[in-house]
């Protein structure tokens, strides 16, 4: 593998339109870059901020959170209230030094192949220029 | 909660090479192979083919695996399978974690060593996931024997009419007085040429008829709450304010109407007028006669001369101004979806002149025209006279990414020859000329009939229309020959826009309040648009007709009978399996603080007080659909989403990086 930083990414997707895109984009056979690994969640609300927390603890570069847009949740507003969760969990991470930048949400529906795609293209890219997460004693 | 030692079996699938030509399947066998716990790892071609499938009921047996990880394709794709593989060798079929190194790995990925890198990941975290959990026991609620159909159109008829034949209970629910949709407005059907009403009128009066079908006409649905087999519904019936048990369908009081043929008629698409009680149409189902709150004298203004004039014409003594809205109250087992579409407005595309010239009609106010139920009896006659020069114009609203339109709206080819020969029946002597970008003629007898029409001597001239103007008290249409590759000007007194379908303009609240998602055209979005084309992602709910993206009358009519067995699929087994992922609480852990009650959309959590002034949260699993939304915000982490708990999750994360 190259020498270049390639980050870990650990991505969360809601079964029933986030999944559902990273599904359609394989079965087009887009390409995106192989650092993001998706854990399945039946709802985009149901990532606790102890997730991405654990996340970055094991070494994540960055968490990418994808779910159904506003308006189009399974669970009505699962979707509205990850958001609500993850205001706060930005500026936690962004205390512990982690950077704010490196927790991101972005909405796919089941029928967004491309953007999904897309999404985890320019996130990736993203991640790989802030670096990798140092510590004070190291940056 | 199982204490036995976990042995896990991994099973990974070469899909043929659609997995193993990117991912070294060889390598992620033998990584995964160390991980603890792992009795056995082995790869195969195809995991989901029956050897596949018997390989890991035999494993299950002859090595008392009890915890199974399949890598292979989407779980959406397969886990329903594979739970059944595993249920048979006796295994609990929630004892499954998949990985999914096909859709998102080796189809996404090019390069051999980060994808088979990645898929070691992948399988790793399902691993990790499948030694944390638990059996789950599936429990099965039943389905009640009664179906709602939204939707009085041909597909709602078709599916009222199937599910009732087949003997279950039937609520048609219509937002119009009469059922029909817009079939009933059209003259003549492609490319039989049968007369829609002559096709359609039995069918609307069979449901009428029927024993099974309770006909909510002139009703809305307002609130949809439950699930699959158990769904509660309000339906709002507006008051007609004529009693549908007096009224005799006589006419009389249209007839004195004060306000007779001042009022636009919507069934005529503003080419004919109507009086405030009206009927849609002659052959309208029920037929009763409506009052139009919005332009009735006596209930705008409080004052119709002395005394309302249908009120004394009426000698059934029918009307009736103090009737109010009724809220009915329905139990249904499922829902069949037949919403419908809107026509695509002609003036979002000010260049063809529509709603500005008179003489530019769109294709469904020519059907209205030509046709023998029609304001002139079906004469063509545009101001008293006969058009010489008629001009077709294609693709309105369709297939243009100016107005937000990508998709084909699938008729209006079709619709446009037919009404071409109709005008080449009428007027022989009518010169006609039909602009087309392509000519899509798919269906069975359509390539044959668009033939016939151009045989008639329809000039067919492929080329965009760039702009229609006045000349005269005629049309000159500007065009320009796309084959040709020059300008092409064409003099017209009459030309009909063949406007597109469009997702209806309520299709959102309609989305919400059904629970249903929608694709990117607006239109409803099927569970999958090959394998499960008439199914939504809420169990029960199904979707028939233009509601779901446009289509012609045959497709229409298909996939009606195809939703309507759908939902008497669940209904005549009378039971079905529910969610058994839900969230469950430690009431031990418990502090009662009610945030599960706030956050959860369906009431499933709520405060019981144990005792005085005790609080503690319970969840009623029969209304918990799993989203998990409590767990999160659970703040002394009491409550638990079953099969995806934090535990479970945080193993996943863990493994995955």
């Amino acid at each position: 593998m190259s020498e270049e930083f390639e980050p870990n990414i650990v991505g969360f997707a809601c079964n029933w339109c986030s999944y559902a895109g990273a599904d359609l984009a394989g079965t087009s056979r887009m390409k995106y870059p192989p650092n993001i690994r998706i854990i399945r969640v039946m709802c985009s609300g149901r990532v606790s901020p102890s997730f991405v927390l654990k996340a970055f603890q094991m070494g994540a570069d960055g968490v990418l959170i994808t779910g159904c847009h506003p308006g189009d949740c399974h669970y009505i507003a699962g979707n509205l209230k990850c958001e609500k969760t993850m205001e706060t969990t930005r500026k936690l991470i962004d205390v512990l030094g982690i950077g704010e930048e490196r927790l991101r949400l972005e909405w796919v529906s089941a029928s967004e192949g491309s953007k999904f795609a897309d999404v985890v293209t320019d996130f990736t890219n993203h991640i790989r220029g802030l670096g990798p997460i140092l510590g004070k004693s190291q940056g | 909660m199982e204490t036995a030692e976990i042995r896990i079996g991994v099973y990974i699938c070469h899909c043929g090479i659609n997995i193993a030509s990117t991912v070294d399947v060889d390598r992620v066998r033998d990584s995964i192979s160390q991980l603890p716990n792992v009795i056995v790892s082995r790869d195969f071609k195809y995991m989901c083919s029956d050897p596949g499938q018997e390989l890991v009921r035999r494993d299950i047996k002859e090595k008392g695996l009890n915890r199974i990880v399949v890598a292979s394709c989407s779980p959406r794709m397969h886990e329903p399978t594979f739970r059944m593989t595993i249920q048979q060798a006796g295994l609990n079929p929630y004892c499954l974690e998949m990985a999914n190194i096909r859709e998102q790995c080796s189809w996404v990925h090019e390069d051999r060593e980060y994808a088979t890198a990645k898929a070691v990941k992948l399988v790793s975290a399902a691993v990790a996931k499948v030694s944390l959990l638990e059996p789950l026991e599936e429990k099965e609620v039943e389905v009640r024997p009664e179906a709602l159909v939204i939707g009085g159109g041909i597909a709602g008829i078709q599916a009222s009419l199937d599910i009732a034949d087949a003997g279950f209970k039937v609520y048609l629910v219509e937002r119009e007085p009469s059922i029909g949709g817009h079939m009933a407005q059209l003259d003549k059907t492609f490319p039989t040429l049968d007369c829609s009403a002559c096709i359609l009128t039995p069918r609307m009066v069979e449901v009428e008829r029927h024993p099974n079908i309770e006909l909510l006409s002139y009703s809305e649905v307002i609130d949809v709450s439950g699930y699959i087999g158990n769904f509660h519904v309000k339906v709002r019936k507006k008051p007609r304010y004529i009693a549908m048990d007096k009224c005799t369908g006589c006419g009389m009081c249209a007839e004195a109407c004060r306000m007779k043929g001042k009022i636009i008629s919507e069934f005529d698409v503003g080419m004919g007028k109507r009086s405030v009680p009206y009927i849609p149409f002659p052959y309208a189902v029920p037929s009763k006669y409506t009052i139009d709150p919005e332009n009735c004298l006596f209930i705008t203004k409080g004052k119709c001369g002395k005394s309302p004039a249908c009120k004394d014409a009426c000698s059934s003594d029918a009307i009736d101004f103090e009737q109010k809205e009724e809220i009915v109250e329905l139990d249904v087992g499922t829902i069949v979806v037949a919403t419908g579409f809107d026509l695509f407005d002609a003036r979002e595309k000010p260049e063809y002149g529509y709603g500005l010239y008179d003489n530019v009609l769109s294709g469904l106010e020519f059907e209205r025209l030509v046709s023998s139920s029609g304001p002139t009896q079906g004469k063509i006659v545009i101001d008293d006279k006969e058009p010489r020069d008629v001009v077709f114009v294609q693709c309105v609203g369709s297939r243009d990414k100016s107005v937000g339109n990508e998709y084909c709206s699938r008729v209006c080819c079709m619709y446009t020859a037919k009404q071409a020969h109709l005008i080449h029946e009428k007027l022989p002597d009518a010169k006609l000329t039909v602009f087309y970008i392509d000519i899509r003629a798919f269906g069975k007898g359509y390539e044959e009939f668009y033939d016939r029409v151009r045989e008639e001597g329809v000039r067919y001239i492929r080329g965009n229309v760039s702009e229609i103007i006045k000349k005269g008290d005629r049309l000159l249409v500007m065009a320009e020959d796309t084959l040709l590759g020059e300008p092409v000007d064409i003099e017209a007194d009459l030309v009909v826009l063949a406007t597109g379908i469009v997702p209806r303009k309520d299709v959102k609240e309609v989305g919400n309040l059904l629970k249903i998602s929608r694709s990117p055209d607006g239109f409803f979005l099927e569970s999958h648009p090959k394998m499960r084309p008439v199914d939504t992602a809420t169990d029960g709910i199904y979707l028939a007709g233009c509601a779901q993206g446009p289509k012609d009358i045959p497709d229409t009519v298909a996939q009606a009978k195809g939703a309507a067995s759908s939902a008497m699929t669940k209904m005549a087994r009378g039971k079905v399996k529910v969610e058994v992922t839900t969230a469950s609480v430690d009431t031990f852990v418990c502090r009662g603080c009610g945030r599960c009650v706030e956050v959860c959309e369906y009431g499933a959590p709520n405060l019981e007080e144990v005792e005085p002034g005790i609080f503690v949260s319970q969840i009623n699993d029969s209304i918990c659909k799993g989203c998990g939304a409590c767990s999160v915000v659970c703040p002394s982490g009491a409550i638990s989403m079953k099969h995806f708990k934090n535990e479970q999750i945080l193993s996943q994360i863990a493994a995955v990086i």
